[in-house]
């Protein structure tokens, strides 16, 4: 099982159960995850990104146990974020990136966010974007931020076609022909964590091809077991609940 | 040996069926996917947030349709609004005293502080009828008529005798946790937020065990989703037990004794 979703450190508004990275792993481990893509926390509201990812990449090296993959964050609107972007690939060796362009406030259509995704796809990173981290009802009131707007995304990544997107908490957000436009360019993914409703992966499917569905939990901050029982909640072929749990993210891995 | 899930908060919304029988049916199937015995159904479709007295009484004759090949696996609420108190306690009269429904439905039609519900909750009171509230604490606001946790704190207070239940925990939890407490006769359920971790544990520490209701909000929401609250938890499975079934069951007792249904 490869859950393309979690993170290290600390929810910046409570504690949760397994917000240190043993208990996480160990968490992980006994559900049958065998790799876990992960950011940090500290990546939402730091200002010292090259501190967090720095310390991301330790946290994976120490107590990954092997599972964990760190996905470094870069925002574009910091004075020499290249330099970040170039310690993810260079001296950290990340697989890939993890934006938030709502908490680092920026639009999609901004000329920063393209300039990034194509430094990244020079490097042949792995972009994940979070489309949002928190329903916008229980957010902080001194911190509400609201969710990205997805629209200008299509002509984004159709301008890139060596660009891999991997989007995070988008589903149920994106919907309809915004989602299957995405979906038909081959070059973008989509995790379940925030995919709601009775059976959700089988309502979803006829939308979305089922290869462009990744297992992603958001765990810590939700619960790991949500994104497991949604897979026994859908009748899934074996094939399918394969693509799903680890085929399709070992793909845009290899 | 497998708990025994009953499942609060269900609505024929948001699943797909040319009837209500075959939404009810797509209901069950998936719920026994995830090993749930029985569902409390409650709103119709379409539904409205401030329905007319026709309207929740027609809303009501959907959930006792839908309910008719399935008294085996499921129960009912009854959608009032308590901007019409004297039509309300005539459909719990229809529904409840008379009928085959269990309880009561308050959504957002009006804040539940309001004196006007007290008639409304002495006679669930008499009747033994659950008394399940929507709340919620929106920091981007909340609809006009919807009721806070502590709207439903002062409810609550006023009829200490009635046991109540304080829907989606407030929503931001935290909050709708430690405003209710204090008040023994109310139990806060688990369904209709994201599934973020801690809340199923801060809800025993703060209420116990035996305060605490699992419910999804499906078919909006996803059973699984819903149902991982509590299967995640980091609690033990005694409590999980109460929290998934037993409180409930617990609660329906005298009515469905009183209705001579086996539960």
């Amino acid at each position: 099982m490869i859950d393309v979703n979690v993170h290290l450190s600390q929810w910046p508004f409570r504690r949760v159960p397994d917000d240190d990275t043993p208990s996480l792993v160990q968490r992980l481990k006994a559900a049958g995850v065998t790799q876990a893509w992960a950011g940090t926390f500290d990546a939402l509201l730091h200002r010292n990104l090259s501190a967090a990812n720095a310390r991301l990449a330790d946290e994976c090296a120490r107590h990954g146990d092997g599972v964990l993959l760190p996905f470094g964050s870069v925002n574009p609107m910091l004075p020499d974020w290249r330099e970040d972007l170039r310690r993810c690939a260079e001296v950290h060796r990340m697989r890939g990136i993890r934006l938030y362009p709502n908490y680092h406030g920026y639009r999609l259509d901004q000329s920063e966010f393209a300039t990034l995704l194509d430094a990244a796809v020079e490097r042949k990173l792995i972009v994940q974007m979070a489309l949002k981290m928190e329903d916008e009802r229980t957010q902080h009131p001194l911190v509400s931020v609201p969710a990205v707007d997805p629209a200008p995304l299509a002509e984004m990544v159709a301008a890139r076609p060596n660009l891999r997107l991997v989007v995070l908490n988008g589903l149920g957000l994106l919907r309809g022909e915004a989602l299957t436009r995405l979906a038909r360019s081959g070059q973008v993914w989509f995790d379940l964590a925030m995919l709601e409703g009775a059976a959700g992966i089988e309502r979803v499917l006829p939308t979305l091809p089922v290869e462009r569905l990744l297992f992603g939990s958001h765990a810590p901050f939700f619960l790991h077991e949500a994104a497991v029982l949604k897979l026994q909640e859908s009748e899934l072929p074996q094939p399918v609940r394969d693509a799903i749990v680890a085929g399709n993210a070992a793909k845009i891995l290899s | 040996m497998m708990p025994v899930i009953w499942d609060l908060h269900c609505h024929l919304a948001g699943i797909d069926g040319r009837t209500l029988d075959e939404r009810m049916a797509k209901l069950a199937a998936i719920a026994d996917r995830m090993g749930i015995a029985r569902l409390v159904v409650s709103m119709g479709v379409p539904w409205s947030q401030t329905p007319s007295p026709e309207d929740f009484r027609r809303q009501n004759d959907q959930v006792v349709e839908a309910l008719t090949h399935w008294h085996h696996r499921a129960f009912g609420l009854a959608y009032l609004n308590p901007h019409f108190p004297e039509e309300s306690l005539a459909e719990i009269e229809r529904m409840i005293a008379q009928g085959p429904l269990v309880g009561i439905k308050l959504w957002v039609a009006r804040r539940c502080r309001d004196a006007d519900l007290d008639p409304i909750i002495r006679r669930c009171g008499e009747l033994r009828a659950l008394v399940f509230q929507h709340t919620w604490l929106k920091t981007t606001g909340n609809y006009e008529g919807e009721s806070t946790p502590q709207d439903f704190a002062e409810l609550a207070a006023r009829h200490p005798d009635v046991p109540m239940i304080l829907g989606h925990s407030g929503g931001n939890w935290e909050l709708g946790l430690r405003t209710v407490r204090g008040l023994p006769n109310v139990w806060v359920e688990t369904a209709g937020f994201d599934p973020t971790a801690g809340m199923v544990e801060l809800a025993v520490q703060e209420l116990g065990a035996d305060r605490v209701i699992y419910g999804s909000d499906a078919a909006g929401r996803s059973f699984a989703s819903q149902l991982a609250k509590v299967a995640g938890a980091k609690i033990s499975a005694a409590d999980k037990e109460l929290i998934y079934g037993r409180n409930l069951q617990r609660l329906l007792s005298p009515i469905l004794a009183a209705k001579g249904i086996k539960p």
